[in-house]
């Protein structure tokens, strides 16, 4: 992570610097800092709201009745985490994700992360095989109806804006399938060595 | 079409009325329970903040320096047209990092060929099953203070490169 970041502002600023782009580069880091700050307001928002009606719901049961309905794949994707909260965070960032709910998504996986933190019996630095298996899950892209994409396509006077829902939950399923299989490979490989 | 559109409108409110409905009839005690979720929530957004300013300075550099287009254009040339259409690169690449400037990409896409072409099509699909992979690692990884990812990062770049793959046959094929 430190090279990646140095790296990038230090890429960034030699390349400008050769085309010329000086100018942009000032403005672009001092844009994109206070980008972050209001994006960080406006997340603030919705993370202390969905969080709150998360709450609720696991108070109430629901949570905890959709990570049994979960169950089979949660357990097929994190056999080693048993615990409750955990459980109920997953499944439902991965609910959220699959109806593209995605500011309810980030707020459930930002805090089933924090619980698979607490599960960390190693190095707290490292990630461990659950965080590597949930992220990879998360990035593969679960959702299924692509709101803003049909939205869009409509816009521009698509004759059938909606006709990639198909290819889209094909094209998803491929990839996902593909985070499971690297996933159980590398957890296997690590469990050998 | 329409009724899809009721849906993705609908889709929130009605999830909240499952979620209270639920509640009340659990007789759980629903503004505590409120209360104490969006504190927890107000914590997370914190502990994440200097991390979302300090990528998104970051990637606004580099985009600014041309380098991100650059190298896209790049690996266009590299890769063989029948395999990967070297227009849509860079909308691939620069989806890895930010997920607004794709979308802008996206749009040129659209009015340049229309969304119906091949080319329209194809982004559509690649769209629907892409993130943004360093946006995403970093902001949950620095919300738990992880440093060493492992294998997140060839998990994440396998998966969206089945996802590609998938979305260029599947547009080709429609």
């Amino acid at each position: 992570m430190d090279y990646l970041w140095g790296g990038m502002l230090i890429l960034g600023i030699v390349y400008g610097s050769m085309t010329g782009r000086m100018a942009e580069i000032t403005e672009a880091a001092l844009d994109s800092s206070k980008e972050a700050v209001s994006l960080c307001i406006t997340m603030t928002g919705v993370m202390c709201f969905w969080v709150g009606m998360m709450k609720i719901a696991q108070e109430s049961g629901l949570l905890k009745a959709l990570s049994n309905k979960l169950n089979p794949v949660l357990s097929f994707m994190f056999p080693d985490v048993k615990e409750e909260k955990a459980r109920e965070y997953m499944a439902g960032n991965i609910i959220a994700n699959l109806f593209g709910l995605g500011w309810a998504a980030t707020p459930a996986g930002l805090k089933a992360m924090e619980e698979l933190q607490k599960l960390n019996r190693g190095d707290k630095s490292t990630a461990t095989k659950e965080m590597c298996a949930f992220l990879i899950l998360n990035i593969s892209s679960l959702q299924l109806i692509p709101v803003n994409m049909i939205a869009y396509r409509g816009q521009y006077g698509s004759a059938d804006p909606a006709m990639i829902v198909g290819p889209g939950i094909a094209a998803t399923a491929i990839s996902t399938m593909t985070a499971v299989v690297f996933c159980k490979i590398a957890a296997w490989r690590e469990v050998r060595m | 079409m329409k009724f899809l559109m009721y849906l993705s409108d609908a889709c929130i409110p009605i999830l909240l009325f499952i979620i209270l409905s639920h509640a009340f009839m659990q007789k759980t005690k629903v503004y505590g329970a409120f209360l104490e979720g969006a504190k927890d929530g107000f914590k997370t957004v914190i502990s994440i903040m200097p991390t979302l300013v300090g990528l998104m300075c970051a990637v606004g550099v580099l985009r600014a320096s041309g380098f991100l287009d650059d190298a896209a254009k790049w690996i266009g040339m590299v890769i063989p047209e029948q395999i990967f259409p070297s227009e849509l690169v860079p909308v691939a690449i620069i989806k890895m990092f930010s997920s607004s400037a794709a979308t802008g990409l996206v749009l040129d896409i659209f009015r340049e060929y229309g969304p119906d072409s091949m080319f329209g099509k194809i982004v559509s699909i690649m769209g629907s099953c892409t993130e943004t992979i360093f946006y995403t690692m970093s902001v949950y990884f620095m919300a738990v203070k992880v440093r060493k990812t492992r294998w997140t990062l060839p998990g994440a770049l396998c998966a969206t490169a089945a996802g590609l793959a998938a979305s260029v046959v599947l547009g080709k094929m429609i």
